[in-house]
């Protein structure tokens, strides 16, 4: 985890500061955390406690489905439902091949300009942060929207300028390209950011030296600023498989112009159509806790990787 | 330094080709928005044939007045409701997540660190994945459809109380603490009148970050509103995109509202690049 090993890293640096506090304060730090505990348990730990709860459970009409719902204790009924239903395990199939077009493509792309930007070479650095960085400012679903109508042949003039150079895209009959590219779009400049500002934080001595041993401007950036940069990485990587894994707002807009998009394209879609149109709460319960396990799981492997990782390359340096 | 001399040093190749990418990155991700400054301009035959924007053909101006007659003039009633929620959401947010940062920046208590440590796995639960256990511990104490139900979950933000920590950290001198304590002010006094105002560059920070959050949001309210009076801009907007392909009049409206609704996020980054830079600064370096 390394956000979680990095992170208290920072608070920690400024404990030693912090010696010989007087007794009885403690009454005050209750106060300034109420609020924010309160908020927390309302908002995050009982809502998942409820769920997992709730997952146990299923209604049961009797006989040929006349007649009151009775709930029945069903214990990992719900769950064995869930995975046991194609459209439940091919929303994963289709986030599983999302992540293995998009992470390479949004990280590729991010850290590339942002290597660029950090290059002695760059000109007017704010003015490429800033536009870079404005579709993060735009709404998941009108970026979504916009870029279905850029999709549209006949509406869009990419398309059409693309047509009359004599190449013919149908981008609808491909949802997946066609979400990557939604995605990257409004993800690539906030990464960048984040990137650029971990390489500015390098030492100049140590680039310095590069430069003084006679270390191209790529080697450096390959073998000296990447590796230097890699806790942000990894950071980015974690919260972008969180974030692929939540996928719903554009695959959800392009559902009414991508027949291929059906109501379940994504686990999350999934979990919406089981509680909204088949109210059936128990099984988006399930579907609902078995996602948040997945993200888990998998923040933790990269974590794991990553600091893994890290540690070899240390201990290879000492 | 090195950023002069590059500057002294003639076009070079290598300099021409850096700075055309940058320019291709830059012109993809201005595109989108350049189409829908235009798109704003056309009624609903002219963007579906792909008219090119002319000034004859200009018709801004009644998609604006269409935009805020149709319906009784609710998306007005969206915009309200999306300042409300951002507004609201994102100035209470960021008091909690300062005071708890304060708190574990200042305060030395038992468990505090198992408590950090709790709030940072807050971080790595998936939104979405909360939106419809919230939805059903809402539809069980009745705050389904109302204010509430998204007025809330946006008050809580763990990354922000991390982020809190962290700005603490770095803009509270623990001498000045202990000079407002020397001067007989109270603990929570020294708060509010000492930590807080030295903080401020973070509270705007956080600020932000939850503003752009909560006005982007769609999930949430999608879950938990059916009441479309009660719709922010982005679920208002969906919900007449549906619409549509029965009623085309309504991709003039969708659009200028999207414009619309775009309008105040992107001013917002444009003047306060300081406060955006300094948060994803944070968050990325340790």
């Amino acid at each position: 985890m390394t956000t979680v090993a990095t992170r208290p890293d920072t608070a920690r640096a400024a404990a030693p500061r912090r010696r010989g506090r007087p007794p009885g304060h403690s009454g005050a730090a209750g106060v300034l955390l109420a609020p924010f505990m309160v908020l927390f348990t309302a908002c995050t730990l009982i809502p998942i406690g409820y769920a997992v709860h709730l997952s146990l459970y299923s209604e049961r009409h009797s006989g040929l489905g006349f007649g009151v719902a009775e709930t029945v204790f069903t214990g990992f009924g719900n769950y064995s439902r869930a995975l046991a239903d194609p459209a439940f395990v091919s929303g994963f199939a289709n986030v599983a091949k999302y992540c293995a077009l998009y992470i390479p493509v949004m990280i590729g792309i991010s850290l590339l300009l942002a290597l660029l930007l950090d290059s002695a070479l760059a000109k007017a650095r704010h003015f490429f942060q800033l536009a870079l960085f404005l579709p993060h400012a735009v709404p998941g679903i009108i970026a979504a929207l916009i870029w279905v109508y850029l999709y549209a042949p006949g509406i869009s003039p990419v398309l059409d300028a693309m047509d009359s150079m004599g190449f013919q895209i149908d981008i609808l009959g491909h949802p997946l390209p066609a979400v990557v590219n939604m995605a990257a779009w409004q993800w690539i400049g906030y990464n960048m950011v984040i990137f650029y500002a971990a390489l500015q934080a390098i030492p100049r001595e140590i680039l310095e030296a590069a430069e003084v041993d006679g270390a191209s401007p790529l080697r450096t950036a390959l073998s000296i600023k990447i590796p230097l940069i890699r806790a942000s990485l990894l950071t980015v990587v974690m919260f972008t498989v969180i974030g692929a894994l939540q996928l719903f707002t554009e695959p959800m807009i392009l559902q009414g112009s991508a027949p291929s998009v059906d109501s379940s394209w994504t686990p999350n879609m999934y979990v919406f159509t089981a509680a909204f149109q088949r109210n059936d709460n128990g099984l988006a319960a399930a579907g609902s806790v078995l996602l948040a396990l997945v993200a888990a799981g998998l923040s933790f492997a990269v974590t794991r990787f990553g600091r893994s990782r890290a540690a070899r390359a240390e201990g290879g340096m000492s | 330094m090195s950023t002069l001399a590059a500057e002294r040093r003639p076009w070079t190749m290598s300099k021409v080709a850096v700075n055309a990418v940058l320019l291709v990155a830059a012109a993809y991700m201005l595109m989108p928005l350049g189409w829908l400054l235009t798109a704003a301009t056309k009624n609903a035959g002219d963007l579906l044939s792909g008219q090119p924007v002319s000034a004859e053909r200009f018709r801004l101006g009644e998609n604006l007045s269409n935009l805020f007659s149709t319906d009784g003039g609710l998306y007005v009633r969206w915009y309200a409701n999306s300042l409300l929620y951002a507004g609201v959401g994102a100035t209470l947010c960021a008091f909690i997540c300062i005071a708890a940062g304060y708190a574990l920046h200042v305060y030395r208590f038992r468990g505090k660190e198992k408590l950090f440590g709790l709030v940072l796995l807050g971080v790595m639960v998936p939104m979405t994945a909360l939106a419809l256990p919230m939805y059903l511990v809402a539809s069980e104490v009745g705050l389904v459809n109302t204010y509430w139900a998204v007025l809330l979950p946006c008050l809580v933000n763990p990354f922000g109380v991390y982020l809190a920590r962290v700005f603490c950290a770095g803009y509270i001198p623990t001498e000045v603490l202990e000079a407002a304590r020397i001067d007989g002010a109270t603990e929570l006094r020294t708060f509010w009148s000492v930590g807080l105002r030295m903080v401020t560059p973070g509270f705007f920070t956080i600020f932000l970050f939850q503003f752009t959050s909560i006005w982007n949001n769609f999930f949430l309210p999608l879950v938990m509103l059916s009441d479309n009076s009660l719709f922010p801009v982005s679920l208002g907007l969906y919900s007449w995109d549906t619409q549509t392909s029965a009623f085309p009049e309504f991709y003039p409206l969708v659009v200028t509202g999207s414009l619309l609704a775009i309008i105040p996020l992107v001013t917002a980054f444009v003047i306060l690049q300081r406060h955006w830079k300094a948060g994803l600064t944070a968050g990325a370096v340790k």
